[in-house]
């Protein structure tokens, strides 16, 4: 029990308006797990999200936060959950070090489990924009002072409604450093994302699809929870190539990947390659490149809802 | 001891209000104005009154009477037409509110002891002016009676007394000179706290749910209590500071006298303030924007003012309307401010007014702390 952070059974929630966001949702994080759950928009992320963090109502035939029951042992355990939410959710209106101030003051004064203020603002970049107003942060900036504010009274579980949608490239990437070094402090993480390249550095991974768990397991389970190869193609008009390879004997699926195609196949047979050059070299395209490649989650995930 | 979270509440909504300058101006500045709109343009002492007179009796008599009507300062004579013909064309063109026609028999009525006739045209269009001239002609009208019998009344002498109409008492209680600012000014403040304390709470509680921030504050081991009082108690002392600006206003700019007990007055604002915060506060759980929640405080804000007593006497409503009138915490605050500005009474001959409006409070905060839960949906 101790080292299970959150355990949900047959989680289900439909809103007023009749939209049945999550149908019978199993999940259990353990302590120290930087935990992912991910899924497109209106998978239910959030919602789950919103019921672990006792936003929202639910039904379930089991729900527990640090082994208390949601939502009515939550305020027990409130002073060890960070929450945030998918919306930026400070005072724009009041400054960096302000709303750190609210916050803190929000949470039982315990000197000795406290980072200091000073500590968290150095640890996030924070410090030299103490005195700015939060609303004229950055998006990246704005996320990092929301983690800083669900820091300060020294959670053992992070929960994260897709901390990240909005944040550059670069600011994303010092976000998730930033969470994984949380971690080896002893923090457990739930966080959600769109962003299935995201999922591939996760403890564990929840692939959700509306409402519903597609695969649960370790990254590397849920690569090979699905049968078949991925097969990686390059050329230079991918986009009629995806049309013109649609229905190939042996192809089951065709995923457009930017500038390359992912094609999928129960097998790389060895007639499949000179199959493929032969139907594009009849529409007048050319292959620059084709390998197997591992199955990356999005390609599960594309697999899976196909 | 005061708990740190609940400080903390109130420590963030003050600057946040110091920071939204526009609206704290706005505040602040919203009781003067008002006074000053009130009391100044909205004068219901109808003085000065523009007025023509026909005199067609041309004599001593007629002019003494003209005499009693601008030596009242209620009345200055502006024009001398020639017939009635010219009187009703002033007054439709608006030029003109009231025309005074002396019958020419007047002089020769009044030596004989007769009743003497003089007719008043009064643009009733207007009805304020018209029923103030109408009272005050009746008293100009009375007093030169009284004078013209004196004259009459001789030692021993068998005396049948002349006609007289029937004498109209303009003088009101508590407000001899029927000031509108001694009137007005108690129940101005009632409404401008009425208003603001609905409006504000309402809003302050509705934006953090519409930017989300009360999401992020329900996740916090902040307690339903703490977070309700935290955000109303800024906001209490604000409707304190509104009442004290309009109070000075109402004092040193208009000379309404405070006859009662301020501290009273200070106490008992407290329970009508707890209404309309709690007004707000149930406001504010129903409506899921901020435009939402303004748009509902003005449904609540036009029976209050119109109902309650403050533009028209409650005594003059249909008996139902009377009745609703009772659920208007506005209606008891009125004659509580009235009581204690006006009177000067205390808390024993206001205690029927009290007592309902100590029950509203109790009801409308408790609807507001069922209402107001640590859940978003």
């Amino acid at each position: 029990m101790a080292d299970e952070a959150v355990r949900v059974r047959g989680l289900r929630k439909r809103y007023a308006g009749g939209v049945e966001a999550l149908r019978g949702l199993d999940l259990c994080v353990q302590t120290a797990q930087v935990y992912g759950v991910v899924g497109p928009d209106g998978a239910g992320k959030t919602t789950l999200m919103k019921v672990l963090a006792g936003v929202v109502s639910f039904q379930a035939e089991e729900a527990r936060v640090l082994g208390r029951p949601v939502p009515e042992g939550l305020s027990e355990v409130r002073h060890h959950i960070g929450y945030l939410p998918q919306r930026f959710s400070l005072y724009g209106d009041l400054t960096v070090e302000e709303n750190l101030d609210f916050y803190a003051a929000l949470y039982p004064p315990d000197p000795e489990g406290r980072r200091t203020k000073q500590e968290l603002l150095e640890m996030i970049g924070l410090d030299p924009f103490r005195d700015r107003m939060a609303a004229d942060l950055s998006g990246g900036m704005k996320q990092k002072l929301a983690l800083l504010c669900n820091l300060v009274h020294r959670p053992s579980l992070l929960l994260m409604d897709e901390p990240t949608v909005g944040v550059d490239p670069v600011s994303r990437r010092e976000f998730w450093t930033l969470v994984f070094e949380l971690q080896r402090g002893g923090l457990t993480v739930l966080a959600s994302t769109p962003y299935m390249d995201e999922a591939e550095q996760f403890d564990r991974v929840a692939l959700l699809s509306e409402g519903r768990l597609l695969r649960e397991g370790t990254p590397e389970e849920i690569r090979a929870s699905v049968p078949g190869v991925v097969l990686e193609l390059g050329c230079e008009q991918p986009f009629q190539a995806a049309r013109c390879l649609e229905g190939t004997q042996g192809i089951q699926d065709v995923q457009l990947f930017g500038d390359r195609l992912h094609l999928f196949a129960a097998q790389d047979a060895p007639g499949l390659r000179q199959a493929l050059e032969e139907r594009l070299g009849q529409a007048g395209l050319r292959i620059q490149r084709l390998r197997v490649v591992p199955f990356s989650i999005e390609d599960v995930f594309l697999r899976l809802t196909a | 001891m005061i708990p740190h979270r609940l400080l903390a509440i109130i420590r963030k909504e003050f600057v946040q209000m110091r920071r939204d300058r526009l609206t704290l101006a706005m505040m602040l500045l919203l009781p003067f104005v008002q006074l000053v709109v009130f009391g100044l343009a909205i004068n219901t002492d109808v003085k000065h009154v523009p007025m023509a007179v026909l005199d067609y009796s041309q004599s001593s008599e007629s002019r003494r009477l003209i005499q009693s009507f601008t030596n009242s300062d209620y009345f200055d004579v502006v024009a001398w037409p020639r017939d009635t013909r010219e009187i009703s064309d002033l007054i439709d063109s608006g030029s003109l509110k009231v025309g005074l026609v002396i019958d020419p028999d007047y002089a020769r009525d009044v030596r004989a002891g007769r009743v003497a006739r003089a007719q008043v045209l009064v643009d009733a269009s207007d009805p304020i002016t018209a029923s103030s001239t109408l009272s005050n002609s009746a008293g100009i009208a009375n007093i030169l009676g009284v004078q013209l019998l004196g004259r009459y009344l001789r030692p021993g002498t068998p005396f049948t007394p002349p006609e007289m109409p029937v004498q109209i008492d303009v003088r009101g209680w508590f407000n001899p000179d029927l000031l509108t600012a001694n009137y007005i000014v108690p129940g101005l403040i009632g409404v401008i706290l009425s208003m603001t304390m609905m409006m504000i709470t309402a809003m302050a509680i509705v934006k953090e749910r519409e930017t989300g921030t009360l999401e992020q504050l329900i996740t916090t081991p902040i307690k339903t209590w703490e977070l309700m009082i935290g955000k109303i108690v800024p906001y209490v002392l604000m409707g304190y500071t509104q009442m004290t600006i309009a109070l000075l206003v109402g004092i040193y700019g208009f000379h309404v006298p405070v006859r009662g007990s301020l501290l009273l007055m200070y106490a008992l604002t407290l329970v009508y303030i707890g209404c309309y915060l709690g007004l707000g506060l149930v406001i504010s759980t129903v409506a899921r924007t901020q435009q939402q929640a303004m748009q509902m405080a003005f449904f609540l804000f036009l029976p209050t003012i119109l109902l309650s007593g403050f533009m028209f006497p409650r005594a003059g409503m249909p008996e139902w309307v009377q009745i609703l009138t009772l659920v208007i915490p506005l209606t008891y605050y009125l004659e509580i401010m009235r009581g204690i500005v006006l009177k000067g009474v205390g808390l024993v001959a206001l205690w029927r007014w009290v007592a309902p409006m100590m029950a509203l409070m109790v009801a409308i905060l408790g609807i507001a702390m069922l209402r107001f839960k640590k859940r978003l949906d």
